[in-house]
C-alpha cells in the first residue's frame, strides 16, 4: 500500500525503475555496437561501452571473413525476403477479403480451420514438407522459402487482414456491387486500398520474420553460395570459433541493421500490429 | 481481444459467437459471392491441403514406418513411439530440458511483460520512447546475430564475467557449463518480454475508468483496485500471452543452435526438443523416426493448450461471459 502510494505522489521513482529498466535491457545492444568497432585485444577486457581505440578493421575483416562476402548473404536474403511479402501480400489478402466479405457455404468451418492452422507447430509439418520439395528438386533453391507464402500459409496475416476489414464501412463495397462490380473489382478497386495499414503491417512483419529465419534456409540451402545473413554468421561462427569475435560482432551489427531501420520507421505500426492481433513478434 | 475469441473457438469449434461475429454477413450480396470467394479462397486451401493438412496426414503414416531419406518408407508399427519412451535417453532429455525452458521462461516473462506495462500505463511522460526501448529486444531476439551475442555475454571471458570482475567475483563459464547453460537460454528468452508487454499494455487501456472512479467513491486503496480490477480485468490477456508464448517456446530452436554450435550441449543440457528433432532428420536423415518426435511434440502441445484452456474456467474472467 504505502509503496504504490508513495509511487503515485512521486513519480521520479517510476522514472528511475524505468530507466534502469531501460538501460539493463539496450545494454547488451549498445555494448555488441561499441565492441564492432574496439580492437580485438579490448572487447575482452573493457566491458565499457566507450571505446577507448576505435578500428574499424573488424567490418573489413567480417566482410570478407566466410571467403564469400557478406554482401552475397543480404543479397540473397533480400531475395527470399521480397518474395516472401509479395506472397503473403497477395494471399493473404484475397483470403482475408473472402473471409470478412463474401459469404459462401462452409465459411465458418473454413474459417475456424484458418484459426487453428495459426497455433500449429511449423515442426508439424516440417518432415513431410521437406520430403515434398525434395522430391519437387527444390533443395538448394528459394522456392521453399517463397512458394508456401503464395498459398497464404501464414494464417496469422489473413486473420489480421480480417479484422481489418472487418472496421471498414461496407456502404462503399455495397454500393460498388450495386453498379455492377464483380468481387474482384471490389476486392482491387475499393478493399485493397483501405486495406493499406494492414498491408504494410504484414509487409514488415513478413520481411522480418523471413529475414530472421534460421530453420528454413538451414535445412534447404547447403550450397554456400545460395546463404542468407543468418547462415553467414553461423557460418562465421563455426569456422572462426573464439578466434576472431571482433569480426562476427561486426557482421552481426550488420545484420541487424535493416530490421533496426524498419524499427526506427515503423515502431507504431508494429506496436500497434502486435497489440491489434497479439502478434508473437 | 483474441484471448476470448480462442477459448471460444476451443469450446464451440463450429458455432461460436465470436467466430459468427468475425464473418460478418453480407447476406443480399447472395450466389454470386459463392462462387468467387471459392476463387478467393483458392490459393488459401490449395495451401492447406498441400502443406498443412496432407503433410501432416503423411507424417503421420511416416511417424508408424522406418524412412530413411534415400529409401522408402516401410511399416514398423509403433515401434519409433517405443523407441522413443524406452531406447532413448537422449530424447527423455530433450524433453526435459524443453519442458523445463518453458516452465522457467514463460513466467518469468509473463511477470516482466506485466510489471513494465504496469509501470508503463497512464499518461507517463516519455511513455513512446519506453515502450519502443523495452519492446527492441524482442523485435531482434530472434535472430542469430544476438543469439551470438549472447554467446559472447555469457562465455568465460565475456561482458557478464567482466562486469562481475569488477566487484571481486570469478564467475563460471556460463554457456559451457551444464548447470548454468540452459539459464542463458531462459534469460534470453525473459529479455525479449516486449511483446507480450506490449499486448498487456493494449489490454490496460481498455479497462474502462469508471471501474476505478467507481472503486475509488468506495474507498478502495491502489492495492485493492489492482486485484479487484485491474487484475480480473486483464485475466483473458494473461491468458492469451501464456497460450501464444507457452506455443512458441516449444518451439525455440535458434538461440539453443547458435549457443551449443548445433550439439545441444554442454552435456545435452540445451538440447532442446526441436534440435533433437533436427538432428535426428537432418543430420541423420530418420525421417519416420523424426515425424514421430514430431506427432509427439505436436501432442504435447496440443495437450498443454488444452489444459490452458480447460483451466481457464477457473481463473479467466470474461466480462461478457452471461452468456
Amino acid at each position: 500500500m504505502s509503496s504504490m502510494a508513495s509511487m503515485r505522489s512521486r513519480p521520479w521513482i517510476r522514472h528511475v525503475v524505468l530507466i534502469l529498466g531501460a538501460i539493463v535491457m539496450v545494454y547488451p545492444l549498445v555494448w555488441m555496437l561499441a565492441s564492432s568497432i574496439k580492437p580485438e585485444r579490448l572487447i575482452f577486457s573493457d566491458p565499457g561501452i566507450w571505446p577507448s581505440e576505435i578500428d574499424g578493421s573488424n567490418y573489413s575483416r567480417g566482410w570478407n571473413g566466410v571467403g564469400i562476402p557478406f554482401g552475397n548473404f543480404f543479397v540473397n536474403s533480400f531475395i527470399i525476403s521480397v518474395g516472401a511479402v509479395i506472397g503473403n501480400l497477395v494471399a493473404c489478402s484475397l483470403a482475408a477479403y473472402a473471409f470478412g466479405r463474401l459469404s459462401f457455404p462452409g465459411r465458418k468451418t473454413l474459417f475456424a480451420l484458418m484459426l487453428g492452422t495459426m497455433m500449429l507447430p511449423a515442426h508439424a509439418t516440417l518432415i513431410p514438407q521437406y520430403i515434398l520439395f525434395f522430391n519437387l528438386g527444390w533443395v538448394n533453391t528459394y522456392l521453399p522459402m517463397i512458394a508456401p507464402k503464395f498459398l497464404a500459409v501464414d494464417a496469422f496475416f489473413i486473420f489480421l487482414m480480417v479484422q481489418f476489414i472487418r472496421g471498414l464501412p461496407k456502404e462503399l463495397d455495397e454500393a460498388a456491387a450495386i453498379d455492377g462490380a464483380s468481387s474482384f473489382e471490389v476486392y482491387w478497386h475499393i478493399i485493397l486500398p483501405l486495406l493499406r495499414p494492414a498491408l504494410i503491417t504484414t509487409a514488415l512483419f513478413t520481411f522480418i520474420w523471413t529475414y530472421d529465419d534460421f530453420l528454413t534456409p538451414l535445412i534447404y540451402l547447403s550450397d554456400m553460395t545460395l546463404y542468407t545473413v543468418p547462415q553467414g554468421l553461423r557460418l562465421f561462427l563455426a569456422s572462426t570459433g573464439q578466434s576472431s569475435w571482433g569480426p562476427l560482432l561486426a557482421m552481426s551489427v550488420l545484420s541487424l541493421v535493416p530490421v533496426f531501420i524498419i524499427f526506427l520507421i515503423f515502431q507504431n505500426r508494429l506496436i500497434e500490429g502486435i497489440s491489434r492481433t497479439g502478434g508473437k513478434g | 481481444m483474441m484471448g476470448v475469441l480462442l477459448r471460444q473457438a476451443a469450446d464451440r469449434p463450429f458455432a461460436s459467437s465470436a467466430l459468427a461475429m468475425l464473418a460478418p454477413k453480407i447476406g443480399r450480396r447472395g450466389r454470386r459471392g459463392n462462387v468467387s470467394a471459392y476463387l478467393f479462397l483458392l490459393p488459401w486451401i490449395a495451401g492447406i491441403l498441400v502443406l498443412t493438412l496432407g503433410p501432416m496426414l503423411a507424417s503421420l503414416y511416416f511417424s508408424l514406418t522406418s524412412f530413411e531419406l534415400f529409401g522408402s518408407p516401410h511399416f514398423v508399427g509403433l515401434a519409433n513411439y517405443e523407441r522413443m519412451f524406452f531406447q532413448d535417453p537422449r530424447f527423455l532429455q530433450a524433453l526435459e530440458v524443453t519442458v523445463a525452458y518453458v516452465l522457467l521462461s514463460v513466467p518469468l516473462k509473463l511477470a516482466f511483460a506485466l510489471a513494465i506495462a504496469l509501470l508503463l500505463n497512464r499518461q507517463l511522460r516519455g511513455l513512446g520512447v519506453y515502450r519502443a526501448i523495452y519492446y527492441l529486444p524482442s523485435l531482434l531476439g530472434g535472430s542469430v546475430a544476438i543469439a551470438i551475442m549472447w554467446r559472447q555475454i555469457f562465455s568465460y571471458d565475456g561482458l557478464l564475467n567482466e562486469i562481475l570482475l569488477k566487484f571481486g567475483i570469478d564467475g563460471p563459464s556460463w554457456i559451457s557449463s551444464p548447470d548454468y547453460a540452459l539459464d542463458t537460454l531462459v534469460a534470453l528468452a525473459v529479455w525479449q518480454f516486449g511483446s507480450p508487454m506490449v499486448i498487456f499494455l493494449a489490454g490496460l487501456k481498455q479497462i474502462p475508468k469508471e471501474l476505478y472512479d467507481a472503486s475509488a467513491v468506495d474507498g478502495a486503496g491502489k492495492i485493492a483496485q489492482f486485484f479487484r480490477i485491474t487484475l480480473p480485468m486483464l485475466t483473458p490477456i494473461v491468458f492469451f500471452n501464456f497460450v501464444m508464448q507457452m506455443i512458441g517456446s516449444f518451439q525455440a530452436f535458434t538461440p539453443a543452435f547458435i549457443i551449443s554450435g548445433g550439439t545441444g550441449g554442454p552435456a545435452d543440457s540445451t538440447l532442446f526438443y526441436t534440435l533433437y528433432l533436427y538432428q535426428v532428420a537432418f543430420g541423420d536423415f530418420q525421417m519416420g523416426y523424426g515425424s514421430a518426435l514430431a506427432w509427439f511434440l505436436l501432442g504435447i502441445i496440443a495437450t498443454a493448450t488444452a489444459l490452458a484452456f480447460i483451466s481457464s474456467r477457473y481463473w479467466v474472467f470474461y466480462e461478457d461471459s452471461g452468456a
